[in-house]
């Protein structure tokens, strides 16, 4: 006998929260109970009296699984709201990256050029390194990363993906 | 404004909410609490012998009363032993408040003496719960724990409460309730819902309600509702075992319990319907066997409290997202509002009259022991003689199952078991509680020899608080259930189900001051019954029952409800390794 997986599909989920103690870990943990993904989560408090935070969550799974997620997560008593962004309507989302890179001559020419392509920012430098500064998609991090593993990647430094609805409207 | 200790001001919230029954066990970090308790003139404490049976007690305590529960025990192993209850009152969805002592604020953190990450351990086994650090904020969270322990979809609310802040004063006045804006269950459903079942259920030609635990607990009036809609309908009734009181067993439209050991009816009738009506019921692996075969061609309507519960494991056809007795009482009016009529459902009942006629809860009654069966049947027979409320709770097992199918029950809130977690142990203390709720019933708990053991300290506190609870346990010297798994299963390799070394159970109860009985044979069966109802006080009941009967019919984990045994000739003993793979 093999233990057989369904076809997945990546969300983007956006949730506003109660900012209280423990609310991470009922969120985190309630994904690790109920044998759900995470492949990024980000929070930070989002209102002058930092009493709501943004948690967003980027996931995977079978259009079924994703809908039992939203509704897990929407019965926690301190979650506000949950959009599924990915559903809901054209969106932005980013990411930050920060990525090291070091070598020499050519190499570190390179690296520079590809800096320039991809409108990364050089915030540390050495004379065998640097550090760049990179936000965007996680498809366009990705790309960036496995470019510069080939010059000379060190190490790198995501925040995970925040998003917004796209036009006037909050979600 | 006065100023009140954090422990003051926790019993005064429990009196403005109507708490009238604590069930505790007092330690080091919970000592101002139980001073504030010394000789209280309105909250009656009930000391335990173990904190797992104060939950289970809050437990039986709840689902009997309909009020929420109460469990006081300490930090450390204090809130690790309630776990387990609290565990249980999720998966039922039984309202409780636990209130756990903490180590002071300072030593948080410090692994100091029984100390537990309470709020930790607690997060996915309760609806919520809280650590409250500033007794100025304690009176808001107890209210606002009870409100959402009671409302929504029930379930326990654990409250963690540091020693110091116990000590520590605050004002008091007693608390708007103030809660999470966030916090917002739906009740009532949409009308455009409404109409579409009303719709679906006038047209359907052959339809089934099945219905859970949620009708329970939406209250007597819901259980009201329910049987008017299945006279309106004239449409057939079933229950999961959480379920059963909602709608009387003694109806002509009764069908008896689903699922994988319901009756050849209510799973053919499921099988074989148009149009499921789920109420209140969350579609779970007991009742539908295997998902692929469940219910293949009805159309399905779920009503539930709970918006997760929708699509989780069965997909659907139209969901009402509201409490059971709101959507009942709507769904009645529109339909007599409309003029629906009955359908002609004489085809459908003809061809459940066939499926009854299997008689698939018989049982072979004519060796020298008693069948467990038949031990079920005479208590009933017996409790129904009497003309007095009867509360029956069970632990978990075989005998669990036979009491579910051959005990009939009437009404709502007098049938406790544990449904979800399947927690061996719940029964006794959950008799206990059930008799503190409603000290004029008959409170029997049936159990098995095995799952007894696992609460029987709790003799004591029938004992000190002169409770007259029942136990009869059908004694088969196996923990049964796991005995007939094995030899469906394991080609009868019976590991470690064998119950030895057992106590004598008479002897046992009268060391605490109970009345014992042994029941050796069928001649004894119904005076040994009668002498249990009879005698005042908490009796214990030793009924030697067939040592290898096995609980039928029965739909083997991974199978369709087509594919029912019947009886223990069906037996391979032997099962492939996907079905070995469920529960």
């Amino acid at each position: 006998m093999h233990i057989q997986e369904e076809l997945s599909q990546r969300h983007v989920l956006s949730l506003t929260v109660s900012n209280e103690a423990g609310i991470l870990a009922r969120i985190a943990g309630l994904f690790t109970a109920r044998g759900y993904n995470i492949d990024s989560l980000t929070v930070a408090d989002i209102t002058d009296d930092h009493a709501i935070s943004r948690i967003t969550i980027v996931t995977s799974g079978p259009p079924k699984v994703i809908d039992q997620i939203i509704a897990q997560l929407d019965r926690l008593v301190p979650v506000h709201k949950v959009t599924d962004l990915t559903d809901a309507g054209p969106f932005v989302e980013r990411e930050l990256a920060l990525v090291k890179v070091a070598g020499t001559g050519e190499d570190r020419i390179e690296a520079l050029r590809l800096a320039d392509v991809f409108r990364a920012k050089v915030v540390d430098t050495t004379i065998e390194s640097f550090i760049f500064e990179l936000t965007g998609t996680t498809e366009k991090v990705d790309n960036f990363v496995a470019l510069m593993r080939q010059i000379g990647l060190v190490e790198v430094g995501r925040t995970g993906v925040v998003g917004l609805m796209r036009g006037k409207e909050a979600v | 404004m006065a100023e009140k200790s954090g422990a003051d001001i926790l019993v005064e919230c429990l009196v403005d909410l109507g708490v009238e029954v604590v069930f505790g066990y007092p330690g080091g970090a919970v000592l101002p609490i139980y001073d504030a308790l010394y000789n209280h003139p309105t909250i009656r404490h009930v000391l335990v012998r173990h904190e797992q049976g104060a939950t289970h007690m809050a437990e039986g305590y709840a689902r009997s009363t309909g009020k929420p529960g109460v469990v006081l025990v300490t930090s450390g192993p204090g809130a690790t032993n309630a776990v387990t209850g609290i565990t249980d009152a999720l998966l039922d969805s039984i309202p409780m408040i636990v209130i756990t002592g903490q180590v002071p604020t300072q030593l948080i953190g410090t692994d100091a003496f029984q100390e537990a990450d309470t709020v930790g351990i607690t997060r996915h086994c309760s609806k919520h719960n809280y650590l409250v650090k500033d007794p100025a904020k304690l009176a808001g969270v107890v209210h606002e724990a009870f409100h959402i322990a009671t409302t929504g979809r029930p379930g326990p609310v654990v409250v963690d409460i540091p020693k110091n802040v116990q000590i520590a004063t605050a004002p008091y006045a007693r608390p708007e309730l103030k809660v999470h804006a966030s916090y917002r269950p739906q009740t009532k459903a949409d009308a455009a819902a409404i109409d579409a079942a009303v719709e679906m259920l006038a047209a359907a030609e052959r339809p089934v309600l099945y219905t859970g635990g949620g009708v329970i607990n939406s209250g007597p009036q819901a259980s009201a509702l329910l049987r008017e809609l299945a006279a309106l309908t004239g449409a057939p009734v079933t229950s999961t075992l959480m379920g059963l009181g909602a709608f009387p067993a003694s109806s002509d439209q009764w069908l008896g319990m689903l699922g994988m050991h319901g009756t050849y009816e209510a799973n053919w009738a499921m099988n074989q319907a148009d149009l499921i009506l789920c109420i209140g019921a969350r579609f779970d692996d007991r009742v539908t066997g295997r998902l692929d075969a469940f219910a293949p061609n009805s159309r399905k309507i779920h009503i539930d409290i709970d918006r997760s519960s929708i699509n989780k494991t069965v997909d659907v056809d139209l969901a009402v997202v509201a409490d059971v007795g709101s959507a009942l009482d709507d769904m009645i009016a529109l339909w007599k509002q409309r003029g629906h009529q009955q359908q002609d459902l004489s085809d459908w009942w003809s061809r459940i009259a066939q499926w009854r006629a299997k008689r698939s809860l018989s049982y072979p009654d004519t060796g020298p022991e008693i069948m467990p069966q038949r031990a079920i049947a005479d208590l009933y027979q017996a409790c129904r003689s009497t003309g007095k409320d009867v509360i029956i709770t069970t632990e978990v097992g075989q005998h669990q199952m036979w009491a579910a199918q051959h005990f009939g029950f009437e009404a709502p809130n007098k049938w406790l078991t544990s449904g979800g977690l399947g927690t061996m142990g719940y029964g006794f203390p959950a008799a206990i509680g059930a008799q503190m709720g409603n000290p004029e019933s008959i409170t029997i708990c049936i159990a098995g020899d095995a799952s007894i053991q696992m609460n029987i300290q709790e003799l004591g506190t029938a004992t000190q608080y002169r409770l007259p609870v029942k136990i009869f346990i059908l004694n088969n010297e196996y923990m049964g259930m796991v005995r007939q798994w094995q030899e469906l299963t394991y080609e009868s390799r019976y590991s470690n189900s064998y119950s030895d070394s057992l106590p004598d159970f008479v002897k046992l109860g009268e060391a605490y001051g109970w009345t014992g009985i042994r029941i050796e044979g069928p001649d004894d069966l119904e005076s040994g019954i009668r002498q249990m109802l009879e005698t005042p006080g908490p009796v214990i009941v030793d009924c030697r029952v067939a040592k290898l009967s096995n609980c039928f019919p029965m739909i083997p984990s991974g199978a369709a409800h087509t594919d029912m045994l019947l009886d223990p000739n069906q037996i391979a003993g032997i099962m492939s390794d996907e079905a070995k793979a469920l529960v």
